[in-house]
C-alpha cells in the first residue's frame, strides 16, 4: 500500500477531476438530453428527424472518437475553448478539461434522450385519453398526468446512463486530463511492482463512487415510484 | 407511438401552426448545416491533400485492416464473454450460497470498474512485454471480463424470463437440476437473450477503440497514425467515425431482425437494470440483489 499512501495527494486530486468531470458533464448532458428528447417526441417532424439522426450518429460512435474530435480535431477548426481557465486550489480547469466535458456531454446526452423517450413511451395511451376525456387542456394533460409518470419511469434508465458517464470519464484520462485513469497509469508506470494494489485502490474507489450514485438513484426511484 | 400519448390529433389551426414551426425549424437546421460546412470550408478542411489518404489504396488497405482487427478483437471478446457470462450467470442463479456469492461479487466488481482501468492493469501485468499482440490481448481480456459480467446479468434475466411453469413441469417429470437448466431453461433463454447479446457486440466493438490508450492495433490507432502523418485530423475523425457507425448500424439491424424473428412482437427483455450502453450500466445492489 506504500505507493498509494505516498501519493495520496495525487490520488485525491485525480478523483477530484473525475468527480468534476462527472458532475459537470452529468448536469449538462441532462439539460441537453432533455432538449433533444423534447425535439424527438415533439410534433414537428423536421426536429424529430434531426434529433433522431443526431442520436443514432453519436450513439454509434465510440466515445473516444467523440473526445478525439473535440480535443484534437476541434482546435483545427477553431473549437479551442481557450476562454476557460479556472483554478480552484490544485484543480485547474483549462481548455483540455472543457473539450473533454463537451465531448462527454455530447455523447451522454444521446443516452439521456433515449432514456427520457423510453419514459414517455412507458405511459399507457389510456392515461392521456382519460385526461383529455375529463376536459383537461393540453398543459393540464402534460403537467398533471403524463410528464409525472414519464419522468418517474425514466429514473432507472437515467441512473444507468449517469453511472456509465461516471465510468466513461476515464476516457478523458486517455486524452490528457489528469483524472483517475491517467493517474493510475502514471503510478503503475513508475511502480510496476505494486500494480495490483494500485489497481485495487482505484478500482475500489470507483466501486464506491458507483455505489453512491446507485444508492441515490435507488432512493429517488423508491420515493417517486408510480403506485401500481 | 409516443406522439399519440403526448398530443391529440391536431385540428386545422394546430396544423397551420405546425407548418410555421416546421418551416422555422427547417431554416434553422439548414443555417446550422451551412455554418458547419462554411466553417469547414474556410478552415480548408475540404482541401484535396487532407482527403488524399482516403482515396489512396495503401491507406485504404490499412484502414480496412484496422477495421478487421477491431472486429476480430470485438468478436473474440464477445465469444469469451458469452462463455464467462454463462458461467457467472448460472453461478448467480445457484442454490448454493458459496457459489452464488462469489459469482455475485465478481460480476459486481467488473461491472463497476471502468474498462480502461481494467485494460491498463492487464496491459501492465501481461501485455507490456509482448508488443502489439500483448496490447491486442490486453484489450480482449479486459473486454471479456467486463462484457462477461454484463452478459451474466443479461443471462440471468433471460433465464428468469422463461415462464416458471416450464421449470416446474420439467421437475415434475423427474428431471434433475442440471437437466432442467440444460434441456429446458437454457435453450429458451438463449432465444430471448440473443438480441441483447448482439447489442452487447455493439458495445464491445465501440469499447475496442479504448485500446487507443495502450496503443493496441485497431481502427482508432490506424486513424491516429494517419492524422499524425498528414495533419488531417478533422477528415480522419469523420472517416473513422463513419466506419464505426456503419458497422454498428449493421449489427443493430441484425439485432432487430433477430428480435422480430425469434421473440416476435413481444417486448424485448427489459434490461434497464442490466444496462448495455457503452461502458455502462446500473451496478451495485440495484441490479444484483433484488
Amino acid at each position: 500500500m506504500e505507493t498509494v499512501l505516498d501519493n495520496l495527494d495525487d490520488v485525491g486530486l485525480a478523483f477530484a477531476y473525475t468527480v468534476l468531470l462527472f458532475v459537470i458533464a452529468g448536469v449538462l448532458s441532462l439539460v441537453f438530453g432533455t432538449l433533444l428528447a423534447a425535439a424527438r417526441v415533439g410534433p414537428i417532424a423536421v426536429l424529430s428527424k434531426a434529433a433522431a439522426l443526431y442520436v443514432s450518429v453519436v450513439r454509434n460512435t465510440p466515445l473516444i472518437i467523440v473526445l478525439i474530435f473535440f480535443r484534437i480535431a476541434g482546435p483545427k477548426i477553431g473549437l479551442k475553448f481557450n476562454f476557460v481557465d479556472i483554478t480552484i486550489g490544485d484543480v485547474r480547469l483549462n481548455n483540455l478539461f472543457t473539450a473533454c466535458v463537451i465531448g462527454l456531454t455530447v455523447y451522454t446526452s444521446t443516452f439521456v434522450c433515449e432514456a427520457l423517450r423510453s419514459g414517455v413511451n412507458a405511459v399507457p395511451l389510456g392515461q392521456a385519453e382519460a385526461a383529455r376525456a375529463i376536459g383537461l387542456p393540453f398543459s393540464g394533460v402534460m403537467r398533471e398526468v403524463i410528464l409525472p409518470q414519464a419522468f418517474r419511469a425514466s429514473v432507472p434508465p437515467l441512473a444507468s446512463v449517469q453511472i456509465a458517464l461516471l465510468k466513461n470519464t476515464t476516457v478523458a484520462g486517455a486524452l490528457g486530463v489528469f483524472e483517475a485513469f491517467a493517474r493510475m497509469r502514471t503510478l503503475t508506470n513508475k511502480n510496476a511492482g505494486d500494480r495490483i494494489e494500485i489497481f485495487l485502490t482505484f478500482a475500489l474507489l470507483f466501486v464506491i463512487l458507483v455505489e453512491i450514485v446507485s444508492f441515490a438513484a435507488n432512493r429517488l426511484e423508491r420515493r417517486w415510484r408510480v403506485a401500481s | 407511438m409516443s406522439s399519440a400519448v403526448l398530443f391529440d390529433a391536431p385540428g386545422p389551426k394546430t396544423v397551420a401552426r405546425h407548418r410555421i414551426y416546421t418551416a422555422v425549424a427547417a431554416l434553422g437546421l439548414l443555417a446550422l448545416l451551412a455554418f458547419v460546412i462554411w466553417k469547414l470550408y474556410s478552415e480548408e478542411q475540404f482541401a484535396y491533400d487532407k482527403w488524399e489518404p482516403f482515396i489512396t489504396p495503401r491507406y485504404l488497405t490499412a484502414l480496412l485492416e484496422g477495421l478487421l482487427t477491431t472486429l476480430q478483437m470485438a468478436f473474440t471478446s464477445v465469444l469469451g464473454a458469452v462463455g464467462l457470462g454463462v458461467v457467472l450467470g448460472v453461478g448467480k442463479l445457484s442454490e448454493h450460497g458459496w457459489v452464488r456469492w462469489p459469482a455475485w461479487a465478481v460480476v459486481e466488481f467488473f461491472r463497476a470498474v471502468p474498462v480502461l482501468l481494467l485494460m491498463i492493469f492487464v496491459f501492465y501485468s501481461y501485455g507490456i512485454s509482448r508488443g502489439d499482440s500483448g496490447a491486442y490481448w490486453s484489450v480482449v481480456i479486459a473486454l471479456t471480463l467486463y462484457n462477461g459480467s454484463v452478459l451474466a446479468e443479461i443471462f440471468r434475466a433471460g433465464v428468469l424470463a422463461v415462464p416458471r411453469g416450464q421449470a416446474e413441469a420439467a421437475y415434475a417429470i423427474g428431471m434433475r437440476k442440471t437437466q432442467v437448466m440444460q434441456i429446458v431453461l437454457l435453450p429458451q433463454a438463449v432465444k430471448i437473450m440473443l438480441p441483447a447479446i448482439i447489442s452487447q457486440c455493439v458495445v464491445a466493438l465501440k469499447d475496442t477503440s479504448l485500446g487507443y490508450a495502450i496503443a493496441a492495433p485497431g481502427l482508432t490507432v490506424v486513424g491516429t497514425r494517419i492524422y499524425t502523418n498528414f495533419q488531417n485530423q478533422v477528415p480522419t475523425v469523420f472517416v473513422i467515425a463513419a466506419m464505426y457507425i456503419a458497422v454498428n448500424f449493421l449489427l443493430t439491424l441484425l439485432a432487430t431482425y433477430i428480435q422480430h424473428r425469434l421473440v416476435g412482437e413481444k417486448s424485448p427483455l427489459d434490461l434497464t437494470r442490466v444496462g448495455n450502453m457503452q461502458g455502462g450500466e446500473n451496478t451495485g445492489g440495484a441490479g444484483g440483489l433484488v
